[in-house]
């Protein structure tokens, strides 16, 4: 069985944070007090499926962490425990605390420890209370959980698979794995049923297993773990009542020490044949010792050997050692199935060198010794509460790992970006009809390369192939940028639950709206996005929504909203978090600005920049720092990571009132829906979204604003009229106004009239950005290609308002100049005319 | 020197073997300079190209080069030597461009013509002096003498970065 696992494992992880967002989202739904059953049991199959993906994969950590929550949950389904809030905060932190683990494991990260001990230890005394409090319902579900249960101390079970079994894809080591989770198992095989090998089928399951389970585990989360397989196999599960409460076997100390004794004049041989040995046997753990010689090798082993000996009588002593020393064997990156090959090499070892004196008693005896000690070793892995935790460990375990694994970590996220992408099927099926019909038409041109002389029928339906093939590559084309593009309510569906979780941190009423979800943006720009959006919305909790007494005596709803929203504008993409809380504090953040030196006192600065000093490095005005924010490393790294990304944030706000944050970011796989218009010889494109209307331009309209340019009068609206060719010093060829149209634009609630030569035809464009390899030019969002492969460049609306503003409050500014003056603005140092 | 103004596979161009570096050298106003040929992505011949509005003169437009937008740069404009109308050895030579930042960009050239492909070895490059030909002496890594003739070997980096286009990386609000 060396199927390689890893590649599943990945798709285990992938699916295990799709539960968990469903659980944390599910939970989120529930109605404190009247819980739907069907929500609860979306998140109990979550929880279910993880449990056991994880359990196949021999994560026991997780596994059992899961089960209780599942325990917990299957009380809520079948209504035998309330739907409590605080059931709810703690399968939260719960959840929080798994997808924790996941990552960890999945980066190949030593486990938090405290943080999953302390979340388990919620839910097991969330499990204990509940029992007390849920009354009749209690009744009931003791019953379920027969009184002397207290007085079992394992189980034995016999698990006959039937023959058939595999055809269903289970295989019993799963099932013995999750047991092993849930505490020490001893695994018989009975191999009777086992015909000869001619007689064999390899597909038929003949083994029985006889498990003996040291575990005081209700008989219902035994039978849990064979719940896949019930109607494949006959289980006869019986419970194991027994005196004392020793869950690990006896050892049998005397045999141990006198075997022992019997080698030790022997060590230094049985240690170096041991090695010689294992990495015959087992070459594969041969890269484990590759930071240690084989004499320093021999020492530890030997040495350790005398110490579990010497130690055998004395427990606690042991148990920490061997934590230690397992602590250690994880950095190694010694593994489960490692122990099992030491264990054999070293008995057979032990074997060879004791010759006629070796009995199987002493085997026994070393082969439970070993089992017990790879046991405690490997629980220091991952300690979980259930069994032998001593407080060293926990204290022990942080120490010395983070610092080796620190690098892997930065190298695996780096690469984790670039991962893969869901794609729903329909758009995948898009795709493949367009190729299927991408074909057809091929197929059909290619029947004119062999007829032998065209004539008039031929060209036209070549013409009419040709159309098709157009069709055909742009709907090929549409098909395939789609693919990267994910609507933005990914990034957005994590804020319900920091909402709700900050809200209570911070004794605030938050209400969260979102608008604009469906708004398309592209897979990486969304990725990147998602921690400065995190910061600013906890920005706005912390800093600008009021409590919620000083709300109402603002005249305010104690319930402050915080309104996530996005649009498309010409080529961005824009998020907005609007909050309405007190808006930011002028005066605070001048006088905070003068103490850091950034303005001096003199300074006239308008609102605008003022609000602007927030994004400077060490600017915080908190006055207490919370663990919320208020540590002044927040928006200078915001607008670090938003610029990085080519785009802006600012900030608006209204003291009393509260604040909007807007991100823009270019959309950088992005299709617009364009209009052409000519300009003297060049082509721009329009974004389609953001034209009002166009219209013949009526000269008599046209009013002159002394020093401010011209207005156009359209119906009761005076509209700036701003002249391409003007702004951009390009030639152009209408001097006659009657001729040229005008195409009113709108961004931001402002509208500016575009004074153009025609217009040409519309259509889908693909946005090229002209920054990577030239620069960003202010009135341009980008280029495209058209269809005769000339590149037209694509206006940017937001910036012609800015580009106009510069031009026509120039002091030397004159009406329809000629093109020179403007000519120099972007020229920098060298703006010769040609 | 007819058929320049086709696309030239640079490869060809390559002879092998030799140690130092390997130059196109291109012809600007009867000057012979020289480029890291490993920069050269591809020759090709001038062809219309989409102006960028405020923009130097000496910034042409950019092209369509199979899917993306690359900036043309005129050296005779840049180097402020006077305008020659584009003809037939008016080539447009694509290079690869590295930036500061550690990004490289795709930018083409207009010159007068290509040359050859010389093979220099490192002695033979002198550092440049002042003197007096069209280009500004910072753009200039070194100097070199190929069968009696001077040629100027470009520091291309430099001199595609520097100025006008060094704004590239900042980021305009």
């Amino acid at each position: 069985m060396s199927v390689d696992m890893s590649q599943f494992l990945a798709t285990f992880y992938e699916e295990s944070f799709e539960g968990l967002e469903i659980m944390e989202s599910e939970l989120l739904n529930l109605d404190i007090g009247a819980a739907d059953s069907e929500t609860i049991n979306t998140i109990f199959r979550a929880a279910h499926s993880i449990k056991g993906g994880s359990g196949t994969f021999g994560l026991t950590a997780v596994a059992s962490f899961t089960h209780v929550m599942e325990t917990m949950l299957d009380e809520m389904r079948d209504g035998r425990r309330e739907v409590s809030q605080e059931a709810v905060t703690i399968l939260l932190s719960a959840v929080d605390v798994l997808s924790e683990m996941l990552t960890a494991l999945r980066d190949e990260q030593p486990l938090n420890h405290d943080a999953i001990g302390k979340a388990q230890q919620d839910l097991d005394s969330l499990m204990a209370a509940g029992n007390g409090s849920a009354d009749t319902s209690v009744e009931t579900k003791t019953e379920s959980m027969p009184n002397d249960s207290q007085n079992i101390t394992g189980w034995k079970i016999k698990f006959t698979p039937h023959t058939d079994m595999f055809k269903c894809g289970n295989d019993p080591v799963r099932m013995i794995r999750e047991l092993d989770g849930l505490g020490d198992i001893k695994v018989d095989v009975d191999v009777a049923k086992l015909p000869e090998l001619n007689k064999l089928i390899p597909e038929d399951s003949y083994l029985s297993w006889n498990i003996s389970l040291n575990s005081p585990i209700s008989e219902h989360d035994v039978r849990e773990v064979f719940a896949w397989v019930e109607d494949e196999c006959d289980l006869v599960i019986s419970p194991v009542t027994g005196s004392g409460g020793n869950n690990s076997p006896e050892l049998q100390v005397d045999v141990l020490e006198s075997s022992f004794n019997l080698l030790a004049p022997q060590g230094e041989k049985l240690v170096a044949r041991f090695y010689e040995e294992l990495f015959s046997r087992y070459p594969q753990v041969v890269p484990l010792f590759k930071n240690t010689t084989p004499e320093k090798q021999q020492i530890k082993l030997l040495t350790a050997l005398k110490l579990v000996v010497n130690n055998l009588r004395n427990p606690d002593t042991l148990v920490k050692a061997l934590t230690e020393m397992g602590l250690r064997h994880q950095e190694y990156g010694a593994e489960a199935g490692h122990y099992d090959a030491v264990a054999s090499t070293l008995i057979d070892v032990m074997q060879e060198l004791a010759g006629d004196k070796w009995t199987t008693e002493i085997e026994t005896a070393w082969k439970d010794a070993l089992t017990v000690i790879a046991k405690v070793m490997l629980d220091s892995y991952v300690p979980d509460g259930q069994n032998v935790a001593t407080p060293g460990m926990v204290a022990t375990a942080p120490v010395g790992t983070p610092q080796v694994q620190v690098k892997t970590a930065e190298k695996r996220k780096s690469g984790g970006e670039a991962s893969s992408i869901r794609v729903s099927i329909d758009k995948v099926d898009e795709l493949i009809n367009t190729v299927g019909e991408l074909v057809i038409t091929q197929s059909m041109l290619g029947q004119f390369g062999e007829v032998e002389d065209l004539n008039n029928s031929h060209l036209e339906k070549m013409r009419d192939g040709l159309a098709q093939l157009e069709r055909n590559t742009r709907e090929l084309q549409e098909a395939v940028m789609r693919i990267r593009m994910l609507p933005i309510s990914f990034a957005f569906q994590r804020f319900p639950r920091l909402v709700h979780d900050l809200s209570a941190q911070l004794g605030k009423k938050v209400e969260l709206k979102m608008s604009g979800e469906h708004t398309e943006l592209d897979k990486t720009v969304m990725e990147k996005i998602g921690d400065p959006l995190v910061h600013l919305v906890r920005n706005s909790m912390d800093h600008g929504i009021e409590k919620p007494e000083n709300r109402v005596d603002a005249n305010k709803h104690e319930t402050g909203v915080v309104h996530l929203n996005a649009y498309h504008q010409g080529g961005n993409i824009v998020i907005e978090i609007i909050d309405d809380g007190a808006g930011l504090n002028t005066e605070k953040i001048l006088a905070k600005a003068k103490s850091l030196g950034l303005v001096t006192d003199s300074e006239n600065m308008t609102e605008e920049q003022i609000h602007d000093l927030i994004f400077n490095p060490g600017f915080s005005t908190a006055d207490e720092v919370s663990d919320v924010s208020g540590r002044g490393v927040g928006m200078d790294v915001v607008r670090r990571n938003i610029r990085s990304l080519g785009g802006t944030v600012d900030v608006k706000s209204v003291q009393g009132e509260g604040s909007t944050f807007t991100i823009r970011l270019p959309l950088t796989l992005a299709i617009l829906d364009g209009q052409l218009v000519r300009v003297g010889s060049e082509t721009y494109i329009i974004p389609l979204v953001s034209i009002v209307e166009s219209v013949q331009l009526d000269e008599g309209k046209i009013n002159i604003v002394s020093g401010r340019g011209e207005v156009y009068k359209l119906r009761d609206e005076f509209i700036p009229i701003v002249r391409l060719y003007h702004i951009f010093s390009i030639p152009f060829d209408m001097n006659d106004d009657e001729r040229g149209l005008l195409v009113v634009v709108e961004a931001d609630g402002e509208k500016i009239a575009l004074f153009v030569d025609e217009l040409l035809g519309q259509q889908q464009v693909v946005i090229k950005s002209l920054e990577t390899n030239f620069k960003k030019v202010e009135g341009l969002s980008g280029a495209t290609i058209l269809g005769d492969g000339t590149v037209a460049l694509i206006l940017d609306v937001k910036g012609l308002f800015d580009l106009n503003a510069k031009v026509a409050t120039r002091p030397e500014f004159v009406f329809r100049s000629n093109s020179e003056e403007a000519g120099d603005k972007g020229g920098g140092n060298s703006g010769v005319a040609a | 020197m007819e058929n320049v103004a086709q696309k030239v596979d640079v490869h060809e161009l390559v002879s092998t073997g030799g140690d130092g570096q390997q130059f196109l050298t291109f012809m600007l106003a009867g000057e012979e300079y020289g480029v890291d040929i490993l920069r050269v992505q591809e020759i090709k011949g001038w062809d219309n190209v989409t102006k960028i509005p405020n923009t130097p003169d000496y910034i042409r437009g950019v092209i369509n080069l199979r899917g993306t937008i690359v900036p043309i740069i005129d050296m005779r404009l840049r180097f402020g030597l006077n305008f020659l109308e584009y003809g037939q050895t008016t080539v447009v030579i694509v290079l690869k461009v590295n930036s500061n930042s550690g990004k490289s960009r795709i930018m083409g050239i207009i010159v007068d013509g290509v040359s050859d492909v010389y093979n220099i070895a490192k002695e033979e490059m002198k550092a440049a002096p002042d003197f007096g030909t069209a280009v500004d002496t910072k753009f200039v890594s070194s100097m070199s003498t190929v069968n009696d003739k001077m040629v100027i070997l470009l520091d291309i980096d430099h001199m595609c970065n520097s100025a006008e286009l060094s704004t590239i990386d900042a980021i305009t609000e």
